[in-house]
């Protein structure tokens, strides 16, 4: 069975999507900055536990259809991305607000 | 044997612990995360309404697409190990919080980051 949208597109998608709103609409350019990266240093330790939890437990279970077959520490690389996107997703809402509050 | 141990344990207990195996990981991110507001006095808990906002849109961007990629069968949680409690569009409980949790917790971190980079730069 094929998917119009696979698990692994809509991640592309997301990352890229991602990028572009911490880029040009928050403005804030994380990528370039110490902070998120020592920041993403520390969490993604605990990014690969906590998939690594729910996937090698069963407790979500991914159809093989939907996903390209490459994991790290028992979950999809997938998963990897989809937290980084939300991660920088939100730390540069956050910075936007802050900036905003003029803090 | 470890298994009927547990299974010993739960049921003295009255408890099913395995339908927590979800909600397990979200508390050890909250273990793992809360006392950065206290150890670098960084006032994100503190400020909730602050945080929320920052929350809520990215994370509702991106219940659409776990509502979506469920639908589309991308994945299946284990109704063994979710306390089978369902919000809207059908999502378990346990991945509701999942959205006010993580992020939660990378707010967290990145200003505990920035106050330790502060006391560098000094």
């Amino acid at each position: 069975m094929r998917f119009e949208l696979s698990y692994t597109q809509i991640t592309v998608y997301a990352l890229i999507l991602t990028i572009f709103f911490d880029m040009f609409v928050t403005k804030n350019s994380l990528l370039s900055t110490i902070r998120f990266w020592l920041s993403y240093t520390i969490i993604f330790p605990f990014q690969l536990i906590t998939n690594w939890w729910l996937t090698s437990r069963e407790i979500v279970v991914y159809n093989p259809d939907a996903i390209i077959g490459l994991r790290l520490a028992g979950a999809p690389i997938e998963d990897l991305i989809f937290g980084f996107a939300m991660i920088l997703a939100v730390m540069s809402m956050w910075e936007t607000l802050l900036k905003r509050k003029g803090l | 044997m470890h298994e009927r141990l547990w299974e010993t344990i739960e049921m003295s207990l009255g408890l099913e612990l395995t339908h927590w195996s979800y909600f397990a990981m979200l508390l050890f991110t909250i273990t793992g995360s809360w006392w950065l507001e206290f150890a670098f006095k960084i006032r994100v808990l503190r400020r909730p309404k602050l945080a929320f906002s920052a929350i809520l849109p990215v994370s509702v961007f991106f219940l659409l697409w776990d509502a979506f990629a469920i639908n589309q069968n991308h994945w299946t949680f284990d109704k063994n190990q979710i306390l089978g409690i369902f919000g809207p569009i059908n999502i378990p409980l346990e991945e509701y919080l999942f959205f006010i949790f993580i992020p939660m917790a990378a707010i967290l971190t990145l200003e505990g980051v920035k106050v330790v980079l502060r006391r560098f730069s000094k």
